[in-house]
Formats: structure tokens, sequence, C-alpha cells
């Protein structure tokens, strides 16, 4: 068994030694073969013979010995072949005099980068991330880790499609943007189900997209709304009575600005008839500490960051307070 | 009937050949264009990329490919064997059969039906039908073999003879699988959905030590006794040796079967079946170039007909193109290459100069011997058209796979770049970006490619026009045999 491998490559020495019989054989019978075929030579001067069958008419042979520069680079390759052999595993549970294997040097070639990686991460490690946003060499490498990992889906310019993939550069959040909450979005990532057809007609759906864009105090249908405001019941499980759903369970707000599918009419109603099926993949096991930490850095300074909450009212700043939970109510 | 020739099936399959020919690579200038302007085909499922993709390279393969094959075949071994076809309904079957697995694999891949492994994505009902008509073709074929009227088997019919039995073993093997409807789906999609018995690693190998060899034996050995008929032929010249080709075709049917784990390297494929696989695909390189060698030489001494005469230009230049993908493709299996080349449109290149390179223009230059005597006719109606299809064709092929090399060579080391800090260089979206201009040069070739098998319908028009169709050709008085 191969140090690394969860299962070992033979489950019984026969296969061992049929790898190694059949590959040695057929290596030493291609030899024999070639040593056989090769004895022929012409003169100087004399003209290969005509092969004495003929077929369709004209169709003949003539009978010229292999070429020579062939039959060396024939042999060439055979006997790389073997050394290959004898250095590299091939031959059954044989490892090879070198004893490499791909699972090791898939090992050391991570060390050896990841050694690098960490020489200019672990400083920023420890920093606060708001501190991090503000280093253009972690802004930088933020920018080149945004554009490996999360590019794919918000946008090379982070501005997500309008649709599925959410805005990251701009005010509004779906699950909050501090700090400390975009780095939990980045490692444990989002899912989130929502049920198709809860309400059962698009009728009522409609209803319920009015009086939803009545909570938030948008333009709406004041009796569409009217309507909708008991069905809104079959919501208010996630969503809350009030609608402004619960941050941490991953229930949006729908009182606010932010919409990850829309918030036209048109986009609620179709929300409420075919459900939504959303999800960010958790990056945690992925990418490690060091590299969240520049990632939330640079998704926090891209515009939209938010100062976390001020940790309890602090006699000495009165006039800081009202700003802080103002700023704490709009953090959504 | 006993002293002729069916010429028949061979004619059908020679026509079809063209017709395929154009059917597969317009769909490759379709796909190819879909990679620069992604919306070209309106978002229609029917059309997109991952349907057409499984239809160009079936109807260039098995289509195109597959009818040049059966029609040289076919002929070839009637020739040189001096005896007619051991039975025409037998002929008409697989003539018949192979036209509709090629229609029921259009249709299905258009709706999306597939089994998800490559070049045997068609599901299991047709699975079945190539089964069966393959073995219809293979009774024809030996059995033709076996009432013939020379005392030795031409070289050319020991490599469709390797081909026939050899694709049968892959076809079967490969597509050992569990139709869906036994495990009771009721949905009519299901009713062709099938999977492998084989899964993980092992299927992985099995798929691929069938995809190596439809390579080696579909693609490669019987096209080399297509090779061995048509240049003699059309060279006027006995093969260059007997001997060597019997030591490059034992060794390279031997040799052929171990390659196919080159497909998997660094991947969850136990290391030494990788390590056998790069050694023994390198070793391939000497059978292969010895089949060139034996081509090439064949026209020594007639080397100034490559001047005046386009079918020969076709032949020899394929054997070029089939001696240098020959000796990339294991270059491209050493497995520090294989870290650059794998997964980058090097591969789509390498490809390419074997399926343009080789297998289309020999197939090519020996329709265009093959079509006019099927017509009872001396040649082709315009000779010219063949010179101006075989530049178009040549700097069609020369466009792709430069452009693809580079393509693919930028994406591999443009993949693997990194800062100093450790981050990619690159993103994925990048490196695509830079890949455009090459798209397009591919796009331009395949397009030079594709209008040069306009011209030679046009021209096969004309000749069947001017010709009378021959069912039946007496068999010449054996010389001696």
């Amino acid at each position: 068994m191969i140090e690394g491998y969860a299962v070992p490559d033979f489950v019984s020495d026969f296969w061992n030694y049929y790898v190694i019989a059949i590959t040695v054989i057929s290596i030493l019978g291609v030899m024999w073969f070639l040593k056989q075929q090769s004895g022929q030579k012409l003169a100087p001067g004399e003209k290969a013979a005509l092969m004495e069958h003929a077929w369709d008419g004209d169709l003949q042979e003539l009978n010229n010995p292999l070429p020579k520069w062939w039959l060396y680079m024939f042999w060439g390759l055979i006997f790389f072949s073997i050394i290959y052999l004898v250095l590299f595993p091939g031959l059954g549970k044989f490892p090879g005099v070198l004893n490499w294997t791909s699972a090791a040097q898939y090992t050391d070639e991570k060390t050896r980068i990841d050694a690098d990686f960490n020489k200019v991460m672990e400083p920023f490690l420890h920093e606060d991330v708001m501190k991090v946003a503000a280093d253009p060499t972690a802004k930088e490498m933020g920018n080149h880790l945004f554009l490996t990992y999360c590019s794919q889906c918000h946008g090379s310019n982070a501005q997500g499609d309008g649709k599925n993939f959410p805005n990251l550069s701009d005010k509004t959040w779906l699950f909050g943007g501090d700090p400390d909450s975009i780095k939990a979005s980045i490692s444990a990532g989002h899912s989130a189900e929502m049920p198709a057809n809860l309400l059962g007609d698009e009728k009522s759906a409609k209803e319920v997209a009015n009086y939803v864009l009545s909570l938030g105090g948008k333009p709406h249908d004041a009796a569409l709304a009217e309507a909708g405001k008991t069905k809104f019941a079959a919501c208010a499980g996630c969503h809350g009575e009030d609608g402004k759903g619960n941050a941490a369970a991953g229930f949006p707000n729908l009182t606010d600005d932010a919409w990850q599918y829309g918030g036209s009419e048109a986009a609620i109603v179709e929300t409420i008839m075919k459900g939504r099926k959303g999800g960010m993949p958790a990056f945690q096991d992925m990418l490690g500490d060091a590299k969240i930490q520049l990632l939330t850095a640079y998704v926090w300074g891209l515009g939209g960051g938010q100062t976390p909450a001020a940790p309890a009212p602090v006699a000495a700043a009165p006039a800081a307070a009202p700003a802080a939970a103002a700023e704490a109510a709009q953090a959504k | 009937m006993e002293a002729t020739y069916n010429y028949k099936v061979v004619r059908q399959f020679a026509i079809m050949t063209v017709v395929w020919g154009i059917v597969g690579m317009l769909v490759g200038v379709i796909i190819a264009a879909q990679l620069i302007w992604p919306d070209i085909t309106l978002q229609l499922p029917w059309l997109s990329f991952g349907r057409l993709r499984p239809l160009h390279t079936n109807a260039v393969i098995f289509a195109f490919g597959g009818c040049g094959l059966f029609a040289a075949s076919l002929y070839v071994v009637q020739r040189t064997c001096q005896t007619r076809l051991i039975s025409d309904g037998l002929a008409a079957f697989v003539f018949w059969g192979w036209q509709l697995i090629i229609l029921s694999a259009a249709v299905s891949f258009v709706l999306g039906i597939t089994s998800g492994k490559e070049y045997a994505e068609l599901e299991w009902p047709i699975d079945l039908m190539i089964a069966v008509v393959w073995i219809a073709y293979a009774i024809l074929y030996f059995g033709t073999i076996m009432k013939r009227k020379t005392s030795h088997i031409y070289v050319a019919n020991w490599f469709f003879g390797a081909y026939i039995i050899t694709i049968t073993l892959l076809h079967v093997v490969n597509n050992i699988e569990l139709p869906w409807i036994l495990g009771g789906s009721t949905s009519l999609f299901g009713m062709f959905k099938s999977y492998p018995v084989y899964s993980g690693v092992q299927d992985a190998m099995v798929q691929w030590w069938y995809g190596h060899n439809a390579v080696g034996f579909f693609l490669t050995t019987a096209f080399l006794g297509m090779m061995y008929y048509f240049i003699p032929k059309q060279a006027g010249r006995p093969i260059f040796s007997y001997r060597l080709s019997i030591v490059h075709f034992w060794s390279l049917n031997f040799i052929y079967m171990w390659a196919g784990p080159h497909h998997l390297l660094y991947s969850a494929l136990p290391d030494w079946a990788q390590s056998l696989g790069m050694v023994f695909s390198l070793m391939l390189i000497a059978p292969s170039w010895g089949g060139m060698m034996n081509g090439i030489m064949t026209l020594s001494g007639a080397w100034h007909k490559l001047r005046t005469d386009p079918i020969l230009k076709f032949l020899i230049t394929s054997l070029s193109f089939y001696g240098m993908s020959t000796f990339e493709g294991p270059m491209m299996s050493v497995k520090t290459v294989n870290a650059l080349s794998h997964f980058t449109d090097w591969t789509i290149g390498h490809v390419h100069s074997g399926a343009m390179g080789w297998v289309a223009m020999v197939t090519i230059g020996s329709m265009y011997y093959l079509i006019p005597r099927l017509f009872g006719r001396e040649e082709m109606w315009s000779t010219r058209l063949i010179n101006v299809h075989f530049w178009w064709s040549t700097i069609g092929v020369v466009l792709y796979i430069a452009s693809m090399w580079i393509a693919g060579v930028a994406e591999g080391l443009m993949w693997r770049a990194t800062n100093a800090d450790g981050t990619l260089t690159y993103s994925f979206a990048q490196v695509v970006n830079a890949i455009y201009p090459f798209y397009t040069i591919r796009l331009v070739g395949g397009v030079m490619f594709f209008l040069g098998m306009l011209l030679m319908a046009y021209n096969v028009w004309k000749t069947v026009a001017a010709g009378k169709a021959v069912n039946d050709a007496a068999i010449p008085q054996a010389v001696h045999a």
C-alpha cells in the first residue's frame, strides 16, 4: 500500500505479480520480435527484391530491410521505457528506485507554495479587517483571490449579475456588511431554500407581493396589499410577522432594499410562485483563515463595508451613539 | 454475379462519406463559432454547445470516417481477394443499418440523450444497433477474405481485419451498461438512460482504454489499411517494405492497447497504471512512424508525381500529418508535458491534426481515386478543383493546429502562473479572454476546410452526372497470386 492512499492498489499479491509478469513479458516480446526481424541487410549497391505476389493487377511489395534510423529509434524508446520503469512506479507494487508518487509530488508542491503564501499573509491574519482593507498589498492580493474564487458568480467587478448573484460593491447587504458578518458568509456560506407556491395560486401571490412591498413602504396597490395581509401568515414562519426575517438564520428581511432575486412586483411574484434555491458554498475548509481574512477585507473595502456596531454605549461618546444605532438599524 | 465485384455498396458508402463529411464539419464550424459568439444559436437548447459537440465528434468519426472506411474496406477486400462480397443482402444491411445508426445518433444528441462517455455517448438502444451491424460487417468482411482467390492476404486487409476485431471488443466492453428502465424509470427519457456497470476510477480506465483505442484502431489502423491500398495504386509503385509492414503492424496493434491511461495522468488512477500508459505511449512512436515511412517511401522513384497529382498530394500530406501527430501524442503523454497540456486547447489541436490532417485527408484522397471508378470513369470531373481543395484543406489544417498550439500553451502557462505572494496571476475568465484571437483563427481554418468539402461535393456531383453508376464490375483476370 502506498502511503497517502485510502485504498490499496492491490487486494491480493496475485495482481502485483500479474502486472509485473505481463509487462516484462510484453517488453521482452517486443525486443525479441524486433531482433528477429532486423537481421536482413542489403549489400552496398544491392536493390531490395520484389516479393512474388501481386494483388488486383499491379499491387506489389518490395522487401527493403527496416530503416536503420528507425530501428535505433525503436530500441532507444524501449530502453528509455525500461529505465523509466526501474526509476518510477509501474511494475505492480514496486515503487521504483526514486520512490516517487504523484501524491507526494502534490503534497511537496502544495507545502512549498503554502509556505510562500503564509509568509506574505501571516502578518495580516491577526490585524483588524478594516486596517487590512486599507493596506495596498493586501488589497492587491485580495483582488487576485477574489478573481480566482469569487468572480465566477459575483463577477470580476463584484457587481453580481443583477439577479441571482448579489452585488458586493453596493451598500445593501443580505447578511450583513460588517467585517464579522462578511467573514461568516465566506467561511460558512449560505443556503437558502424557499418553497414554491405556498399560497396556492398566482392571484394570492400577487396580493402578498403587494403586501410585502407595503411593508417596506414602497409603491404598491393598496387594495391588493390589504387582501394579501392575512395570506402573509404563510410567509411569517420564516420571514417573521413584520417581514423583517432573521438574518442569523438566513431568512431575508423583506422590508429593506436588499433583494437577491429582484424587488419588483413581477420578480416577487415569480419568487413566490416558483420558490428559490439559492446558496453560496462554504469556503472555510478550502481556503483557510488567512485567505478568508484577505477576502473579507477586500470585499469589505469594495465600497459597502460597514463599521461594526459599537460594543456598548460608552458614556464618553454620547454623540456617536445615535449614529451607531442608525447604522446598526441599517445593517441587514 | 460470381464474376463481378459488388460496387453498389461501395458507391453508397462513398457518396455518404462526402455527405456526412459536410454535415460533421458544418457542426464543427458552428461550435467553433459558438466559442467566440456564445449566443449565435439563439440559446436554443437543442443547438447548445454541449449537445452539438458530441454530434460533431461522432459525425466526423463514425459517420464521415466510418462511411469512408466501409467504402474503402469493402472495395479493397474485393479487389485484393479477387472475389465478390459473400452476400449482397448483408452488404445492404450494413449500409442501411449504419445510416439508421447515424440518424438516430444525430436525433438523440440534439435531444440531449447521452451516456456522457466521450466518443461513446450513444445510449444503449443505439449501442445494441451498432453491435448488430458491426457483427454483420465482420461476417461480410471475413467471409469474403475466406473465399478469396488469391493465396496471400494483402497487407491492407491485415489492418482492416485488426480494426474490425478490435472495435467489436472495445465497443462491447465499454458499453456494458444497465438501462434505467430495469430500475423502474417511468419517464419518457428514462427509457434511453443507462449507467455503466463500472464505477469510479475503473469506469474512467475502461472508458479511456476504449477512447484511446478508438483513436488507435478506428482512426489509425483502419486508415492505414486505406493508405496501403490507395497510395501504391495512385503512385503506381510497389510498397516500400513487406518486412516493415509486418513489424509495424504487429508492434502497432500490440503497443496501442496499453496507451489508454495517458488520458488519466495525475488522476485517481494508481501511479503504476499511469506509468505503464506513459511508457507504452512513448514506444508507440516507432510503430506509428513505421507506417508513415512505408507509405512515403513507396513514392521513391515517383516523387515527380507529387507535383502534378493532387490526389497523391492529399495522400502523402496526410501521412506527414500522421507522422507529426503520432510524435506529438507520445510527447503529450509524458507526465511533465501533460501537466501543462491537459485540459488546454492543445489537446483539441492535437486531435485535429490527426482528424483533419490524417484521417480526413487520406479519406478525401482515397475517395477522389474511388468515386470516378464507381461511376465508370477514369478520373474526377475536375483535377484542378481537387488541387484547389488540397490547398484549402492544407492551409485550413495548419491554421487550425497552429492556433490551438498557441492557445493551448498559453492556457497551460497562464493557469499555472502565480504571483510572488502565491496567488494565481490570472483568473479563468482572463485566460479565456486571451484565447479569443486564436479561436477566431481556428474558426477561419475550420471554415476553409469545410469550404473545401463543398468543392469536393460539387466535383463529385459533376462526376456522377457525367458518369453512369456501376453496380457490378467485372473481375479482371488474375496476373498471378
